[in-house]
């Protein structure tokens, strides 16, 4: 009953779609602002809809109803309460439920938030949010209906992959989808602007809180499934370069792009077209990555065998889109009206600078991970573009941007004095060679690479904090004087210190691991004793335990340093029965922000067991870094001048900042 | 400057970038690309030692064999061919004999596949593409390894959507 309700449910939204993609357009271009308004309560009512669906199916899996063929296949009655419930977007039907609801979350919280958007922008970008959805629909109840029945129910499902049994996965896949997904608002808003082939500073305005909104959910989505794979998959890697996270990453450097391109046209009504474009591309890479994911066309470890249908499906929904935005760009872009000038050498300058190297950035990565399909298509051979293709492409073209970043915001808008900003950055510049020095003898004249590159991040660390102390007058006002200035200092500013930070310490975080790392792989038997950096691993024992839906074995060791005992670590390894699979539970310890990572390999017959133990230095900046960066953007987020129903402000931010 | 001088200067920046970045992948790409390979195309085509490319098979019935510290020998097959591969370290939680595997190394001078990164299938529904691929043009694909449940939807190895990269040993 529940599953006919939730599947009921679902076509009644895809109704109300399809009703909100023709019924408002056609509102607009009567000017008929009752059908234009039609669109505010079926987004509303969409959203009631599918939010049923998603309920019915989690109802579904929490209860463990078996006759279901979805539930039969993901879930297990003793599986733990949250991977019941997680295990709702475990799979690929789910997750595809979760994208739609997500989508209808953003189409209601327009119609709920909009309310001083002009009603034909609001109608246009409503409709074709309903374009997106509709489609959707269509894929999930034609495809993918994660309702269907089994003719006589078995007693028992088949488990959610082990892997998968997880906390990661109650967080991971609901971030990276509200921002991959949160990017359709401001292809929506494109669409819409070009629909309407009109477009100026309050369109950005209004874009931007929605851009950033989703760009804080990417940061902390791909953040969280670096950190989920390091500690799950037993390797202690962190990033793989494999073409799901690239699907990722791809969407996150546009979005990254887009968000300074938008801010230069807030500001000074420029780069109109070209942050058209970049909207329609972001949310296009966005539908490529779940192209990438759920058709398995992927060379990749990941792709899972899925039947060919599907595929067809997404890369369908993928060319009208795609094809579609980018046709009506071609054909209405020219009619949108010249943005303002600006030298080379100023704020607008550095930010198509940022634009510049964060699309190239983004391409290459598109290469690398396209390239081998493409050629697979064409001449059938098989080739894989790992890590090494990506660190000599994307990685060079990151390094000059780092270098750039410091210097942007220390710019004036129009014409910037560069002279003046290097000048500024002298300290910066100072700390950064400190750390090099200091590094480079600590190291006693190793490699170069790693000083020179915590160098850099140190410099954009310190050229933040330069932008802060600049715009505060600290160390040239008195200190009550420029407390009082950070009172005042617009929120966005403070966003952007922190975001810029957060790069520099990412970079630290994984200059230090690659170049540092130490490991140990070999066997071990109770009372060994295994040394790295500096600590001493005893395996104390195995012992056998069960767990609700698994066996597992654990090892403990005592981990000292300098003969005193600090702690213990449980590594261990499951088997699901079920499944019949393993999984490794790696055991970590964190001091500061390095790790000690332990994780179990096979056990020989003589009961030597196989162990991997890493020290991972500053590993945890890795981590750190994007989530400094997502708090800058919350702080900008809240800045009252982003938020949307915000009057327009008069011009009063250069106020605020030190006279020069 | 004016209008046309300043467009200039953001179009040839623009093409000096993208030229560096072109020329960034060429160069990569030429370097650091991996081909995929069979052990029966390993046979035909006779891969000089030391290239690097990625094998990928079944692992033979019986083939797997411990050594100390960590060394492992296993032969890795396709129907028609087979090839010794040998590896230190830890073998990833889904390698089994019987089932599919894709190694990355390079041949040493007497033909035995010397694999630094071991990746295996990720859970009993799934096989490589590579391997599939192979195994099916070689008409050794049995329709058991993808087995589909008769009710018509397959069981996916869901973690591919969740963004969480593959399942991998590797050994420095």
């Amino acid at each position: 009953m529940i599953a006919e309700a939730g599947h009921y449910a679902l076509v009644l939204a895809l109704a109300l779609a399809l009703i909100q993609s023709t019924v408002p357009v056609l509102g607009a271009r009567w000017r008929d602002p009752a059908l234009m308004n039609v669109a505010r309560s079926t987004a509303l009512a969409q959203l009631l809809f599918v939010a049923a669906s998603f309920a019915a199916l989690v109802t579904l899996h929490v209860t463990s109803d078996f006759s279901v063929v979805n539930v039969f296949e993901n879930s297990h009655s003793l599986k733990p309460m949250i991977y019941k419930i997680t295990g709702v977007w475990g799979n690929h039907e789910g997750s595809m439920l979760l994208w739609v609801l997500i989508l209808a979350l953003f189409g209601g919280l327009v119609a709920a938030f909009g309310n001083n958007l002009p009603l034909s922008l609001r109608a246009h970008v409503l409709a074709v949010q309903a374009w997106i959805a509709s489609a959707f629909y269509l894929f999930i109840l034609i495809t993918s209906n994660p309702f269907l029945r089994i003719a006589n129910p078995p007693l028992e499902g088949r488990d959610l992959n082990p892997v998968l049994q997880d906390i990661g996965l109650a967080v991971h896949p609901p971030m990276l989808y509200l921002g991959y997904v949160g990017f359709s608002i401001s292809f929506s808003f494109a669409v819409a602007a070009l629909l309407e082939g009109r477009i100026d500073a309050a369109w950005a305005r209004w874009v931007r809180p929605w851009t950033l909104l989703a760009w804080i959910f990417l940061t902390l989505g791909i953040a969280m499934g670096s950190y989920w794979a390091y500690y799950e998959l037993g390797w202690g890697g962190w990033w793989f370069w494999d073409p799901v996270e690239n699907a990722s990453l791809m969407p996150w450097l546009a979005g990254t792009a887009l968000l300074h391109s938008a801010v230069v046209m807030e500001k000074r009504n420029a780069l109109k077209v070209w942050t058209i474009l970049l909207s329609i591309l972001t949310f296009s890479l966005s539908l490529l990555g779940t192209f990438l994911v759920r058709s398995g066309v992927l060379t990749s470890v990941h792709a899972f065998a899925t039947d060919p249908t599907r595929g067809v499906f997404i890369l369908l929904i993928l060319c009208v889109f795609i094809g579609g935005s980018l046709t009506l760009y071609a054909w209405r872009a020219s009619a949108l009206k010249q943005g303002g000038l600006f030298a080379p050498i100023s704020r607008e300058g550095a930010l198509v600078l940022n634009n510049l190297f964060l699309t190239t950035a983004c391409a290459t990565v598109f290469i690398g991970t396209l390239y081998p399909l493409a050629l697979e298509v064409v001449t059938g051979d098989k080739i894989s573009v790992g890590a090494p293709f990506f660190n000599l492409t994307f990685a060079p073209l990151f390094l000059p941007l780092m270098i750039a970043v410091p210097f942007g915001p220390l710019l004036a808008w129009k014409r910037g004095d560069l002279l003046g900003a290097a000048q500024r950055l002298v300290a910066a510049g100072i700390a950064a060679l400190i750390a090099i020095a200091v590094l480079w003898a600590w190291t006693r004249g190793g490699s170069a690479f790693a000083p020179l590159a915590i160098g850099l991040a140190v410099f954009v660390i310190a050229g933040a904090l330069t932008d802060l102390a600049e715009r505060t007058g600290l160390f040239r006002m008195p200190l009550t004087t420029a407390l009082r200035r950070a009172r005042g200092l617009p929120r966005s500013s403070w966003g952007t210190v922190f975001a810029h930070a957060g790069v520099g310490v990412a970079l630290i975080g994984i200059v230090c691991e690659t170049t540092w790392n130490s490991e140990y792989i070999g066997t071990m038997k109770p009372n060994d004793i295994a040394h790295i950096a500096g600590y001493e691993l005893k395996l104390d024992g195995l012992t056998q335990r069960g767990g609700p839906n698994y066996r597992e074995m654990v090892a403990q060791f005592t981990v000292s340093l300098d003969g005193k005992r600090l702690s213990d670590m449980t590594p261990s390894k499951r088997s699901f029965t079920t499944r019949q699979s393993t999984t490794t539970e790696a055991a970590l310890l964190t001091r500061g922000a390095s790790q000690l990572y332990i994780s179990l390999g096979d056990t020989a017959a003589d009961g030597a067991i196989a162990v991997r133990i890493y020290h991972k230095p500053m590993v945890l900046l890795i981590w750190f870094g994007p989530v400094l960066m997502a708090f800058g953007g919350l702080l900008s987020l809240s800045d009252r001048r982003l938020r949307v129903g915000a009057p327009k402000p008069a011009d009063v931010p250069r106020g605020l900042q030190a006279a020069e | 400057m004016t209008r046309r001088q300043r467009r200039l200067t953001l179009i040839g920046g623009s093409l000096a970038v993208l030229a560096v970045a072109v020329a960034l992948v060429l160069n990569a790409m030429r370097d650091s690309i991996v081909f995929f390979s069979t052990p029966s195309a390993v046979a035909e085509k006779h891969i000089t030692a030391g290239r690097r490319f990625r094998l990928g098979g079944l692992v033979e019935r019986g083939s797997l064999v411990h050594g100390d510290n960590l060394a492992v020998t296993f032969k890795v097959g396709d129907g028609t061919a087979t090839l010794p591969v040998a590896y230190k370290g830890i073998l990833p939680d889904l390698f089994r004999e019987g089932q599919g595997v894709v190694a990355e190394g390079a041949l040493d001078p007497s033909g035995v596949f010397r694999a630094d990164i071991v990746l295996a299938k990720h859970d009993e529904t799934y096989m490589p593409k590579d391997v599939a691929d192979a195994l099916k043009k070689q008409g050794h694909w049995k329709d058991d390894y993808g087995a589909k449940p008769d009710y018509g939807k397959t069981a996916g190895a869901a973690r591919a959507a969740q963004g969480v990269p593959l399942v991998q040993g590797a050994s420095q």
